[in-house]
């Protein structure tokens, strides 16, 4: 097995604001637009190096959408930045008609997505937004893993024609990503490399699948462990030739059931290669308040969740 | 300058391509298209410094946005006499496989149209985007709207109207077409909005009225105001009262012919009203 060492917990939204300051840096047509959440966002730096192209719009998410979208006719690149709540439902109607329908090239950048908010509850907690997005036709749609990653991604999609949706998260998690891995979008990474299950999970689920297999390995079962940072285009070929070897898989997301990666990759095997598969995610249901962890373990998505869905779906082979 | 008489001819064109697009399909919105059919011949054969052909970002020309997308039949017909692309596609209206949409879109890659329009309430905060990035680059320019009155009642629009004076977006002039009916009737009748001007204001724009909407020569002096107050801070807004269905007496005064198209007779009638004057496509 390989080993992957946690080089220091920290958020994904600071990978998405620092990866923002490289791209201030780098690219003059990047601009920034933030709805009163710069703080949460880790958008300080890029705002105070390039104030005019830095647009505080307040708390009008729809007027945000609208006026990134108008960015583009000129040439710019620009990011929006709110809570993933915001980014999406709040505004999907701004988002079909003046993005994606418009094909303009706006990248969607939310943070605070699924049950790791925490305190805050349901009301800010999103776990439909990946559904919302990839229903969209055109959306790009990413879940990066870790800090590390998710400062890639940010900087892969400025070079990205069309919008994306870039989805991170509040809490400190493990960072593993080799610092100067480059990010290609929807090419599916290999983390671990088995014979006995495929466990393919997407954001925080993705260190928590791999201290799974780390379990199950001491079981005497191989999983094979792959990350999906890219939900759409989805790497449907990376995932039907594991599950020729492996005959089984378990998807993992921070997210509903109903509409996630779980949904799209059993669409792909039943039509390419049917595979008995088990859903780690929610179950239809709303969040609630609580830590992070205490909210991870009581809706089941963490590797002690993972590992008892792997040892299931091998016995319906 | 163009002759105000040519301006008219051109909207006497532009009204027979709307009654007869839409009549061909039986379907479209004639009413509000017949309204603006003067401000959108003013604006494009007139008013607006546009450069040859077309392309998306519009670097160096004047830009304008439609966010009231039901009024398509008379935006293609005024994008097509202008020279956007050949007036034989007008014939191609809301069929199969058109670039002509029922509501305009960037989707099919029709030369004049920059975004997606129907779902109401848009328009501006895209406007107010691209009249930033114009700044950004260094453009002079000016960026248009137009807006139906219905229309602003949609939330986003304040949101965008907010924005614009806080920001001190002053290289946009937007337009609301007060013809004082929506589909369920007259706008006071389903949601009274009060004075449009003291909104503007109050919220910081500038606001000019043209009485006369449907008049070639008020609609120039009117813009020609609203664009000498531009660059000073403030956006511009121009109230444009004009009278839905516009030249075809019996679609006028009434929120009737908002989204119906006329039957043979009623084609007849109203292309007898609005002689050829530039050919038909």
């Amino acid at each position: 097995m390989k080993t992957y060492t946690n080089t220091g917990s920290k958020d994904t939204r600071s990978g998405f604001g620092d990866g923002l300051t490289e791209l201030g840096k780098t690219n003059d047509n990047v601009v920034a637009l933030c709805a009163d959440l710069i703080g949460s966002l880790k958008m300080d730096d890029f705002k105070k190096n390039h104030p005019e192209r830095f647009f505080q719009v307040g708390i009008a998410e729809a007027n945000m959408i609208g006026l990134a979208a108008g960015l583009t006719i000129g040439g710019k690149i620009p990011f929006t930045g709110t809570f993933a709540n915001f980014s999406t439902g709040r505004v999907y109607d701004q988002i079909r008609q003046s993005v994606a329908y418009s094909d303009k090239n706006v990248k969607i950048c939310a943070s605070h997505a699924g049950l790791t908010l925490g305190e805050d509850g349901a009301t800010h907690q999103i776990l439909e937004d990946i559904g919302l997005m990839k229903m969209l036709p055109g959306m790009t749609v990413i879940n990066p893993c870790d800090y590390n990653q998710t400062k890639a991604a940010t900087i892969a999609i400025a070079d990205h024609h069309g919008p994306v949706y870039l989805r991170f998260g509040r809490p400190k998690v493990a960072n593993f990503t080799p610092e100067d891995q480059t990010f290609e979008i929807g090419k599916a990474l290999h983390l671990q490399t088995g014979t006995d299950v495929t466990i393919v999970a997407t954001g925080h689920l993705v260190w928590e699948a791999l201290e799974a297999a780390k379990t199950l390995n001491d079981k005497g079962i191989s999983a094979e462990v792959i990350n999906i940072h890219t939900i759409k285009p989805l790497d449907a070929n990376a995932i039907i030739e594991s599950v020729k070897k492996t005959k089984c898989i378990v998807t993992a997301e921070e997210h509903n059931h109903l509409g996630g990666l779980g949904e799209s990759i059993a669409r792909v095997l039943s039509q390419h290669q049917p595979t008995p598969q088990e859903f780690i995610a929610t179950n239809d249901t709303f969040g609630e308040s609580g830590t992070p962890a205490q909210l991870m373990e009581k809706y089941g998505l963490n590797a002690e969740a993972i590992v008892k869905a792997a040892e299931k779906v091998i016995t319906r082979k | 300058m163009a002759s105000i008489q040519h301006l008219e001819d051109l909207t006497t064109q532009v009204r027979r391509d709307i009654l007869r697009m839409v009549h061909k399909v039986n379907s479209g919105h004639p009413g509000g298209s017949l309204g603006c059919a003067e401000f959108l011949v003013a604006l494009y054969d007139e008013i607006m410094d546009r450069k040859e052909g077309f392309d998306m970002d519009g670097i160096g020309e004047d830009l304008f946005f439609l966010s009231n997308g039901h009024i398509s039949p008379v935006f293609y017909s005024v994008l097509s006499r202008t020279g956007y692309f050949p007036v034989e596609e007008l014939n191609t209206f809301r069929l199969i496989n058109t670039r002509l949409q029922g509501h305009p879109t960037t989707h099919e890659g029709l030369p004049g149209v920059r975004i997606a329009s129907g779902s109401l309430g848009q328009g501006l905060s895209v406007a107010l985007g691209a009249a930033q990035a114009k700044k950004l680059n260094g453009c002079k320019h000016i960026v248009y709207s137009l807006h139906g009155d219905g229309e602003m009642q949609e939330g986003q629009n304040w949101e965008a109207i907010m924005y614009a004076s806080a920001k001190k977006v002053d290289n946009i002039i937007a337009t609301i077409d007060l013809n004082g009916q929506q589909i369920d009737g007259s706008t006071d009748d389903v949601l009274p909005m009060g004075s449009f001007r003291a909104k503007f204001e109050a919220f910081g724009w500038t606001v000019i009225d043209i009485e006369e909407g449907n008049n070639i020569e008020a609609i120039l002096k009117g813009m020609a105001e609203a664009k000498s107050l531009t660059g000073q801070g403030k956006p511009v807004c121009v109230l444009l009262k004009t009278v839905m269905g516009n030249g075809v007496d019996f679609m006028m005064h009434t929120h009737a012919w908002h989204g119906k198209a006329p039957n043979d007779e009623q084609l007849a009638i109203g292309l007898e009203q609005n002689p050829e004057t530039l050919g038909d496509y």
